[in-house]
């Protein structure tokens, strides 16, 4: 074979040659970045078009967006507002696309966050009089590793008896809502002298502090952004730095490959839906210690299904979904603005969400509406 | 019925897929159509079907030029497919399958199924088919089925059939039957088009030959005066050997023995029963068998991927009955699998973590729980290059290369690394005459340098070039051994225990 071999002067020019990095593609960008922009602008137009319908007049309408904006983006308080409202959409975003990466559709980042939540609530409770450098890290831990058990009761299921995950995380959300229902009137957690269900306060050594507080007491944001940094940062390194991100890509997108590659799958199945249930609990336990203080029935106010299209907005991406977390953070804290300011209905920030995932889900529809914005597609000749 | 094409051109994008072909299709007579994966087969008989319209040029029938809309209008206008994979019912009857979609009907649209029978019927007396048409699809064997597909077609009242690959399924012998039947139809007027990539089936067959390459008809001729070099090298645009030069082998110590293994499947079938064999080291072993007779499971007992049920096996003097694929992995067996796509690699990975599917947790490609990028790069490269994997970049998606070069990057991964025992699932399938030569060649090597080599194909003539020894499996046992040395084995007697009819001495 020695005579095939070609010299090696001539091995390394062309080794260097593979290991040019080649720039991202016309295609991928396309599909990254313009389709999710234009999504959003058809369904802010679509919105328009809805309120229209519903006899919305246009000087309303005009002071809607206006509001949308201002309330969003155009002050101080309404980035601090925005920015608040997207730590836990993209920590439990994060933990979906993940799952999502490694094949797993986990409906029950809803569920996850509240056990997650709840576990720190009785976490920052039970070890108080430690110092917060102590005390806070051990309740969003505590937070964390509840939320990854929970959402590994549907990661083992599936391991060991093919339960979709689909089925059973939805199973596992209603019965978390119970179970918080149940455990916030247990005499340990509920508050004393309250026969309502809600849970005695965080200490303060357990809060996450607000950074802001030096400008305004009023400014809501909390280090919890810190957290959501270093999240968005360890899940890219995971899933595309390390050697478990390889099997769990490997086995979202071709389980039998991973199969003849020798990964496990019921480990990688079991390790992706911990890691996801993790990061949704870890959600739970920033929005109890940095905002809320204190654990109620429904208080994750649907961020765990908000996150779902937070994680597909950002194409299972962790830094597309930190973008997207933000944008779902801005329609919020700018609803309400609308709200107040031009009295429409918050409810139509939901149906903007919904049309942003349903143009997401379908590239082709914004790539009609849009044709100048994308370059011509031809088959690819291995279809010919 | 005369089809003529006259300067077709179909671009999809940038990509030209037929460039100005002619081609002359008459009455009475065979056609042989050659070409690699992706030379534009597909595309030309996609616009003939009527299922793409031509950018470019004209399809006349008996000098009319005719123009297909949507698929369906090729068959009308009595040109008929049989595609390579079946289209048929298993649950069905061969009469129901036939006449499904243009079901005789009798008043108030009710089926005469008695009406389709005999129909059915007239045509199978006709063409001499033999085919039982009361059976059920899923009991009759391959080479009936696929009768049963070319029944379907004749049914639809078609005067140009086009075969597309119809003998990879069969056995030596069926293939023998199938060219008999080709020649009845042949006689009674009906034009054939066969599309193979087998060279001696198109000489043998063939009244005339058009190669396809790069969307362009690149040769045509005369199947009399022309070799299977000629074609080849029309085919590929350079000259191919087809004979892989080897010398005699020399065996070492067992590699891999296999002890009376049988493996069961969901339903509790017997699909391996009892299996035997040996590999020694420096030798090719040849595994024989028209597909789905055991072999997929073989291979799957072998590299750990299905559980066997009982019996042994041993790797290099381990017992490695019941290790996980990753044990057998770093023990120094190498898997080429049967089916690419499916399980050797992941499309939308790069070439380079490709390159590393399996083993990017070993200690060379690692840096504590993270993988050790620049190595896997470096890697890589270097195992484009030793292997001719032609890809601009490693960074490339493993899934845009064509076939023969992501076979070359399977077959890379898997030999590149200090191995003991290859196991070889239909290493050359879907790829181009080129690249098989090559990896033929690598396979030698990997013998010559001490390694024990299964080779498991469905193609005889690869089994028949490459091995020094052919065990051959029919209905998951091994039912005979054949000595290969210097090709002495019969061809014949393998094709007969293929076919589960050999008498000689069984294993």
């Amino acid at each position: 074979m020695s005579d095939k071999r070609p010299d090696l002067k001539d091995v390394n020019e062309r080794m260097r040659g593979l290991m040019a990095r080649t720039t991202h593609g016309r295609d991928d960008f396309e599909d990254l970045v313009i389709v999710p922009l234009f999504a959003v602008v058809v369904a802010l137009v679509f919105g328009a078009l809805i309120m229209l319908a519903t006899a919305v007049d246009l000087p309303t309408i005009g002071r809607s967006f206006v509001a949308l904006a201002v309330g969003s983006v155009g002050s101080l308080s309404a980035w601090s507002e925005t920015l608040t409202a997207s730590i836990p959409l993209v920590l439990a975003g994060l933990g979906l696309g993940l799952g999502f990466r490694a094949g797993l559709f986990n409906i029950g980042a809803e569920g996850q966050l509240l056990m997650g939540g709840l576990a720190a609530v009785v976490a920052g409770f039970t070890l108080s009089g430690l110092p917060w450098i102590i005390h806070l890290p051990v309740t969003l831990l505590i937070g964390a590793l509840v939320g990854a058990l929970y959402a590994a009761i549907a990661g083992f299921l599936k391991a060991t008896t093919g339960a979709h995950e689909v089925i059973s995380t939805i199973m596992l959300n209603l019965i978390s809502y119970r179970l918080l229902d149940w455990l916030l009137r247990q005499p340990f957690i509920q508050r004393e002298g309250r026969s309502d269900p809600i849970s005695k306060d965080v200490p303060p050594s357990a809060e996450l502090p607000r950074i802001l507080d030096f400008i305004d007491v009023n400014l809501r944001l909390h280090a919890g952004i810190f957290v959501m940094l270093a999240a968005v940062a360890l899940v890219y390194w995971m899933l595309f730095r390390s050697k478990i991100g390889f099997a769990f890509r490997a086995s979202g997108e071709n389980p039998s490959a991973a199969n003849y590659a020798g990964m496990n799958a019921a480990f990688v199945i079991v390790l992706a839906m911990g890691t996801a249930g993790a990061l949704a609990g870890l959600a739970g336990a920033t929005q109890v210690t940095g905002v809320l203080g204190r654990a109620s029935p429904g208080f994750s106010a649907g961020i765990g299904f908000d996150a779902i299209a937070v994680a597909l907005l950002g194409r299972s991406h962790p830094i597309g979904i930190l973008f997207a977390g933000i944008l779902f953070g801005a329609l919020e804290a700018g609803g309400r603005q609308m709200q107040v300011d031009a009295g429409v209905s918050i409810d139509l920030i939901g149906i903007i969400q919904a049309l942003i995932i349903i143009f997401i889900a379908a590239p082709l529809l914004v790539r009609a509406i849009f044709p100048w914005g994308f370059r011509k597609r031809g088959k690819k000749a291995g279809e010919a | 019925m005369d089809v003529e094409l006259r300067g077709l051109t179909k671009r999809f994008g940038s990509v030209v897929a037929n460039d100005n072909v002619n081609l002359h299709i008459r009455a009475g007579e065979v056609l042989g159509l050659l070409g690699e994966n992706g030379a534009g087969k597909s595309t030309m008989m996609n616009m003939l079907s009527g299922l793409y319209t031509p950018d470019e040029g004209e399809i006349l029938i008996d000098g009319k030029p005719v123009k297909f809309d949507g698929p369906g209008d090729g068959i009308e206008a009595g040109i008929g497919m049989v595609h390579q994979h079946f289209m048929l019912v298993p649950v069905f009857t061969v009469a129901e399958n036939v006449v499904l979609g243009v079901e005789p009907t009798g008043r108030l649209g009710s089926l005469d199924i008695k009406k389709a029978r005999a129909q059915v019927e007239e045509i199978n007396e006709k063409y001499r088919l033999h085919v039982p048409p009361d059976e059920l699809i899923e009991e009759l064997p391959v080479g009936i089925q696929q009768r049963v597909e070319i029944l379907k077609v004749l049914f639809r009242s078609a005067d140009v059939l086009i075969l597309d690959e119809p003998t990879a399924v069969l056995t030596p012998q069926e293939v023998h039957e199938f060219f008999g039947i080709v020649e009845t139809l042949k006689k009674a007027g009906k034009a054939i088009v066969f599309i193979t990539h087998k060279l001696h089936e198109v000489l043998e067959i063939s009244d005339r030959i058009s190669v396809l390459r790069q969307g362009r008809i690149t040769g045509e001729g005369d199947p009399k005066t022309l070799t299977e070099a000629d074609l080849a090298e029309m085919m590929v645009g350079r000259p191919v050997s087809f004979t892989t030069a080897k010398n005699v082998a020399e065996p070492g110590r067992t590699m891999l023995e296999m002890d009376a293994v049988t493996m069961l499947d969901e339903t509790d079938e017997m699909v391996l029963d009892h299996v035997s064999l040996t590999v020694r080291s420096g030798e090719v072993v040849g595994v024989a068998g028209v597909q789905g007779n055991g072999q997929t499971e073989l291979v799957e007992a072998i590299t750990g991927l299905e559980r066997i049920a009982s019996g042994h096996i041993t790797f290099d003097g381990e017992d490695i009955s019941y290790a996980r694929v990753r044990e057998r992995h770093r023990m120094g067996m190498a898997h080429i699998p049967e089916d690419r796509h499916k399980s050797g690699m992941v499309d939308s990975f790069t070439v380079a973590e490709n390159m590393v599917l399996n083993s990017y947790y070993a200690p060379e490609y690692s840096k504590g729980w993270a993988i050790d990028w620049p190595k896997v790069h470096e890697t890589a490269a270097r195992y484009c290059v030793e292997f001719d994997v032609r890809t601009p970049s490693v960074f490339l998606p493993g899934g845009s290369l064509s076939g023969g070069n992501q076979q070359k990057m399977v077959v890379a991964r898997e030999l590149e690394r200090e191995t003991k025992l290859v196991i070889a699932s239909q290493p050359t399938r879907g790829v181009d005459v080129g690249s098989i030569e090559y990896i033929h060649e690598r396979l030698i090597a990997s013998r010559d340098e001490g390694d024990g080599v299964l080779i498991v194909s469905s193609e005889l003539d690869e089994i028949m070039g490459l091995s020094d020894r052919i065990y051959v499996m029919y209905d998951g046992k091994i039912v005979a051994e054949f000595d290969n040395t210097d090709g002495k084995a019969d061809r014949n007697a393998v094709g007969l225990a293929m076919a589960g009819s050999y008498e000689g001495e069984a294993a």
